[in-house]
């Protein structure tokens, strides 16, 4: 029977892909392990190899095809005495087949996933303040932006650099610095070794004397290695100085959950940065605020802590066109105004934030929904201003919820707004477990737009 | 508790390299001399007024180890940085840092190099060039490679000057910093103080290599044990070391033999070693008697080293006079040096 080639999965948050290449005609023969065809995401490009032998027999999806779902039939191979004519016979695709592998990136310690092809962003209602009326935007991703914004910098102050794994040769693990190395060169954009807490303390020796370097850990995950010298070194030095020597830094990287990545690799350690007085700590959601926020991060000179989030980075936005847009840290924004509830959240929540946003406006709940931006400082001033609206508070996070952001958000309310509250304030936040591997587990581990919507009804009574 | 099992290579009684090292100047051993009495002194005073309770949390005194960083700074030239752990008092005053700043801040008083916020273990100064003062044990050591790192990077010929124990040298940053500093050629002397004890352990029952200056060798760093109680061959083996790393060589090993007289801290009984231990190092290789008999041999009059001593009390009395009179930091200060 005729053997159906599935598009391949590359990565643990591929969900489609472009098929570039054909690198075999109809009709040739195919050995196990001769590379196919090529598929590109927005990320690489990568080879298709063959896990069987035959001659190919019909080719389903011509290159030059975009967004092709992982799973989907690409061609048929014909085994030994079969003819085209059996191509009829070829199986439906099930879920176990896996007719090609890819070959793998080279990255040894955590391959890449690719992002997540959720759909982008919910177009805001509310016009950014930080944007001048009539500005040009183009469409970017999210790791587009954040590239434009380190290049940007780097080529705006001589001080700044870029040092972590794989930023320099292999253009990123999550090609999030891809062409630094080739604009600024082997000075400036450097590769180290795995040693996150060695490269993090050279960070912060290299910030004390002035310079202005922008850490990047493959994932905030590794970063526990190096945190002694962020809170330690980094953030404590201003003050144990008497104000003499301070420590402008940005530590940068994907957080929280990816996908399928289990419980080292997906943790949310937005409250524990946020605790330490002498950081400050951003974490966007937007690509216009990643970028705004970034080169707010480069030019303080402050350590900042930057929280990306790895299935954000192939989300597209608008970004201003705008020969310096900086957006000032610390500064929270009203994504989408109403008056019944007002939901809070930061980074990957507001996905679940504004989904529920739209799902409770069809019962007749109008949401306020909050992107924090900068966990530290808090903007408390537009939560409380929009409590003192609504009345009602839900926050949304994707870490635990003990000791949490979302606890000190209730806290911030319950002392500044107690007597405009109608209903507790109530959080939707990540389970209080271990992130699970299997893919059911991991749903329920996650908050959801759900649960927003669910606790958003709680609060008002619906 | 046993005593140590042996002298072995970590010991300061040995000569490393045998033979004596290239004699002072007369102008040399006197600075050598005023320098460390002026160590000396200071931690003695430091020792008198955290007895009476005018110092408080941890002290950790210098005693015994003033050759080191003396002849350390004589290698050195404008611009090298130096960075170092908690028991820092030497090291800044070496760098010439002011007495009254170091001792008000022992003290907490808002005259102190970091107004009074950081104490004992976290003193800076951007104009000597003194990164700290710090009181993780190891961290230094990374910095101190981020401080040679933005040598390089800057493309200018200064060297950071990183000390550390023989304990911190058992932290794994260690290791990742010899790594790149070797990787990337940085210009950085990793100082290893070794004076035996890492608060109560012997390096015997710590080290599985006591020879620290082997402990680059995986890097290729090149090391050298040096008796750190002789200022000259301290002074010898610095110079050799920075013209190593100003050459754009990378960086280098200097294992100092040392030893330090007090305890830990001011709260350690120190039982771990005899008293007959101590002593004996102190009448047989003190680093400032070494200094004084060979002036005096030279024939510098017992006059004039008194009048040095008088004078290092000078300041030294001035500074614990200050650091007792100058007010705390106002409460205002609580808040400020956060954020810039």
């Amino acid at each position: 029977m005729p053997i159906q080639v599935l598009m391949p999965a590359l990565s643990p948050t591929m969900e489609k892909g472009n098929l570039a290449k054909w690198l075999k005609k109809e009709g040739e023969t195919i050995k196990s392990g001769d590379v196919i065809a090529e598929i590109e995401t927005d990320k690489a490009t990568m080879e298709v190899e063959a896990t069987d032998e035959g001659t190919l027999g019909k080719i389903l999806i011509p290159e030059g095809t975009a967004d092709v779902a992982v799973n989907t039939p690409i061609a048929t191979i014909l085994a030994d005495g079969e003819s085209a004519g059996d191509l009829a016979k070829a199986p439906a695709p099930a879920q176990q087949q896996k007719a090609a592998e890819s070959a793998p990136p080279a990255a040894a310690k955590a391959e890449a996933p690719q992002p997540k092809a959720a759909p982008a962003p919910q177009a805001v209602p509310e016009p950014d303040p930080e944007v001048p009326e009539g500005t040009e935007m183009v469409t970017q991703t999210i790791r587009e932006a954040l590239r434009d914004a380190m290049a940007e910098e780097m080529r705006r102050d001589p001080d700044v650099f870029v040092m972590g794994e794989e930023v320099a040769e292999y253009q990123g693990a999550y090609k999030v610095t891809q062409g630094l190395l080739q604009e600024f060169g082997a000075r400036r954009v450097i590769d180290t070794p795995i040693t996150e807490h060695g490269f993090a303390g050279v960070g912060v020796g290299a910030a004390m004397t002035g310079l202005k370097p922008i850490v990047e850990f493959m994932t905030f995950n590794f970063a526990m290695q190096a945190i002694d010298q962020i809170i330690n070194s980094a953030a404590k030095t201003l003050y144990m100085s008497g104000g003499q020597m301070g420590c402008s830094i940005v530590f940068r990287g994907p957080n929280g959950a990816a996908a399928r990545v289990a419980a080292q690799h997906s943790q949310d350690y937005s409250a524990w940065y946020s605790n330490v007085p002498g950081l400050k700590v951003v974490a966007p959601f937007s690509a216009a605020d990643y970028k705004g926020l970034l080169k707010a991060a480069i030019r303080d000179p402050n350590p900042v802590i930057f929280l990306e989030n790895e299935v954000l980075y192939g989300h597209t936005g608008q970004v201003p066109k705008l020969d310096d847009f900086v957006i000032p840290i610390g500064k929270a924004r009203i994504v989408r105004s109403g008056s019944h509830v007002s939901i809070i959240s930061w980074s990957n929540g507001m996905t679940y934030a504004l989904k529920a946003a739209d799902e409770l406006a069809k019962e007749g709940i109008e949401a306020e929904v909050i992107d924090l931006r900068t966990l530290r400082p808090m903007d408390t001033e537009t939560i409380i201003n929009s409590v003192k609206k609504t009345g009602r508070a839900v926050t949304v996070e994707e870490g635990w919820a003990q000791s949490g952001v979302g606890a000190e958000i209730a806290a911030r309310i319950m002392e500044n707004a107690f007597d405009y509250l109608d209903a507790p304030v109530t959080r939707v936040s990540g389970k209080d477990v271990p992130m699970p591997y299997a893919a059911n587990l991991e749903k329920l581990a996650l908050p959801s737009a759900a649960e927003v919507v669910e606790a958003a009804k709680a609060v008002c009574y619906r | 508790m046993a005593a140590p099992k042996k002298a072995a290579a970590s010991t300061p009684q040995d000569k490393p390299d045998g033979g004596s090292p290239p004699e002072f100047t007369r102008e040399q051993e006197l600075k050598a001399f005023r320098d460390m009495l002026l160590i000396r002194r200071f931690e003695e005073k430091a020792g008198q007024l955290y007895g009476m309770g005018a110092i408080g949390g941890f002290c950790h005194l210098y005693i015994g180890q003033e050759a080191v960083v003396v002849g350390m700074q004589m290698a050195l030239k404008q611009g090298d940085q130096v960075i170092t752990g908690y028991r820092d008092h030497g090291h800044m005053l070496a760098t010439g840092m002011d007495a009254n700043g170091v001792m008000a801040e022992l003290t907490g008083r808002r005259g102190g190099y970091s107004k009074g916020k950081g104490g004992s273990m976290h003193m800076f100064s951007k104009e000597k060039h003194f990164y700290g003062g710090h009181g993780i044990v190891g961290a230094q050591v990374s910095l101190g490679t981020g401080l040679a790192f933005a040598n390089h990077y800057r493309g200018n010929d200064n060297v950071s000057v990183t000390y550390f124990g023989d304990g911190a040298a058992n932290q794994g940053q260690v290791y990742e910093s010899f790594n790149m500093a070797e990787l990337w050629k940085l210009p950085v002397i990793f100082v290893i103080e070794n004076n035996r004890y890492a608060m109560g352990t012997s390096v015997s029952r710590a080290s599985a290599q006591q020879d620290f200056s082997k402990r680059g060798a995986s890097f290729n760093i090149p090391g050298q044990q040096v008796d750190g109680m002789d200022v000259r061959a301290v002074k010898a083996a610095g110079d050799e070391a920075a013209a190593w790393c100003r050459a754009g060589k990378g960086p280098f090993i200097l294992e100092m033999q040392t030893y330090r007289y007090r305890g830990h801290s001011m709260s350690d009984p120190a039982k771990y070693r005899t008293r007959e231990e101590v002593e004996k190092v102190r009448h047989d290789q003190d680093p400032i008697e070494q200094v004084r008999n060979r002036l005096l041999a030279a024939k510098v009059s017992e006059q004039d080293l008194k009048a040095i001593d008088a004078e290092v009390r000078d300041i030294v009395n001035a500074s614990a006079d200050f650091a007792q009179h100058d007010p705390e930091p106002d409460a205002a200060e609580l808040w400020t040096d956060i954020y810039r």
